[in-house]
């Protein structure tokens, strides 16, 4: 597994403390319901950069890791679905928690093509909402234009899920090396599109 | 004096310097430095003051240096015996007893003595600090009993209770809470490190909770003293009036601990107990920094 370089540090450390700034000042106002999504979502987040920091990449390995990243955009897809599709909270909570619990028991109990479909469907709907929610809605003028840069950050998390499932998979489209190397500042824009998006409407 | 002597000379005391550099050990006089600061700024202003600030900064840092290096001079002959500490600047013979006893005398007296000048009680907070943890921790206990810890855990607590102490003027429950999040904490940062370091401690004859009831029950009371010390610093925060966006952090930073702690008492390894010391550190930093923020 590739060593982390003094720079994947710096770079997770800095997504990690705008994480830690997006649920300390960017989600301040909300609802319960969505600030509890977010909370999970950028915590998760947070925590993840930390321990990629302490572990290096061999955290990587861990078969948790999968469940861990899931919950990442089924809770940011569920603060969308809460704040702006407020009627579908029931029915997209009830969907969030058991693509969850699905991942979860996939991974243990048949974690070869039946856990494959599964976490294809649960990411592939929830990196949808996370994609085309905030672009719709901007595009639509029902909210501010700079809202669309949710849906970059949510297609950068879905290029770096992607490129990482492939690679647990065994079939990376890159070099591993190149995946690792690339996931920091990845992980970083990321969070920054986030921020950026986040505070647009709150202008 | 030539221009050899004088380059000889201050390449020693660069040397000197440097050797009471480590005698200090910087980043956890550092970190219960950030504890006492955070203790003074739980409480918030107009009790604040800068002047006050530089000088809990002062006094505390003396303190705590001094007694960290009278620590070391009493515990040089064990530090001789484990490889971890065997390089440390007494057992390695770069600074002699007699010149770090000096050391921590005089640091421990002008940062006692700077803190009874800012008031009696917090002065009365800082010595107990410094007499539990030179006296009565390392001198008296640490050789005969495991649970020698607990006490160290309440030295280390001291410093958050004395900055809150001479902020507010009396001992309240916040400050009381705030030294029980570093005692519940102790544990977490010791232990992990004698579980790692477990042979060292043998060899120089330490009594840990490891060597004692065995790694198990050590990683049982991690995770249950991580959950405490959790819980002491989330209460202190609410009762600090701390906002729900640092609040939510603050809960998101303990999740982060219990997560590893009780992950460490599932699947076991050396790497992930490696992993919740470091943690550990970061978490008791993090939390500091919020309880401060959240008074600014």
């Amino acid at each position: 597994m590739k060593k982390m370089s003094a720079l994947d540090r710096i770079l997770l450390l800095v997504t990690g403390v705008l994480a830690a700034y997006q649920i300390v000042v960017g989600i301040d106002g909300l609802s319960t319901l969505p600030t509890a999504a977010y909370t999970i979502a950028f915590g998760v987040l947070l925590v993840a950069g930390l321990l990629l920091i302490i572990f290096g990449f061999d955290v990587l390995d861990s078969p948790l890791v999968v469940i861990v990243a899931a919950i990442i955009p089924l809770s940011l897809s569920l603060g969308l679905v809460t704040q702006y599709l407020p009627t579908l909270t029931m029915l997209y909570a009830a969907f969030a928690f058991a693509g969850l619990t699905a991942i979860a028991v996939t991974r243990f109990a048949a974690p070869g093509r039946v856990g494959t479909i599964v976490l294809a469907v649960v990411h592939g709907i929830a990196g949808l909402i996370i994609f085309g929610l905030p672009i719709l809605f901007s595009l639509q003028g029902r909210t501010p234009i700079g809202f669309a840069l949710v849906g970059v950050g949510g297609a950068l998390i879905g290029l770096g899920g992607l490129m990482l499932a492939f690679l647990k998979a065994g079939k990376p489209i890159l070099s591993q090396n190149i995946i690792l190397a690339a996931l920091p500042g990845l992980l970083l824009l990321m969070m920054a599109a986030f921020v950026a998006g986040f505070a647009a409407p709150l202008r | 004096m030539s221009s050899q002597s004088m380059t000889y000379t201050s390449q020693s005391a660069i040397h000197s310097l440097k050797s009471y550099w480590t005698l200090i050990k910087s980043l956890q006089t550092g970190l219960l430095l950030i504890t006492g600061l955070a203790g003074y700024m739980s409480a918030r202003c107009p009790v604040t003051h800068w002047t006050t600030l530089l000088a809990v900064a002062g006094s505390l840092f003396l303190a705590i240096s001094g007694s960290t290096v009278l620590n070391m001079v009493y515990d040089r002959d064990i530090d001789l015996k484990m490889s971890r500490a065997c390089q440390r600047p007494l057992p390695a013979g770069k600074v002699s007893a007699r010149e770090a006893l000096l050391l921590g005398l005089t640091l421990s007296v002008l940062g006692v003595g700077w803190a009874f000048v800012l008031s009696l009680l917090y002065g009365l907070v800082v010595f107990a600090g410094l007499f539990f943890d030179v006296v009565v921790y390392t001198i008296w206990l640490k050789r005969r009993t495991p649970y020698s810890i607990l006490i160290g855990g309440l030295a280390g607590g001291m410093p958050a209770l004395a900055g809150r102490t001479l902020a507010v003027g009396q001992i309240d429950a916040v400050g009381i809470l705030l030294a029980s999040a570093v005692l519940f904490w102790i544990p977490t940062h010791i232990m992990t490190f004698s579980i790692r370091y477990e042979q060292d401690y043998r060899s120089a004859g330490i009594p840990t909770f490891p060597s004692t009831y065995g790694v198990p029950t050590t990683r049982t009371i991690i995770a249950l003293s991580s959950m405490a010390a959790g819980a002491a610093m989330i209460t202190s925060a609410v009762l600090i009036g701390m906002s729900w966006g640092y609040l939510r952090l603050l809960v998101v930073l303990s999740l982060g601990l219990l997560g590893l702690a009780f992950g460490s008492l599932v699947r076991p390894s050396e790497r992930l107990n490696l992993g919740l010391f470091k943690y550990a550190s970061t978490y008791m930093l993090g939390s500091m920094l919020l309880i401060m923020a959240g008074g600014l």
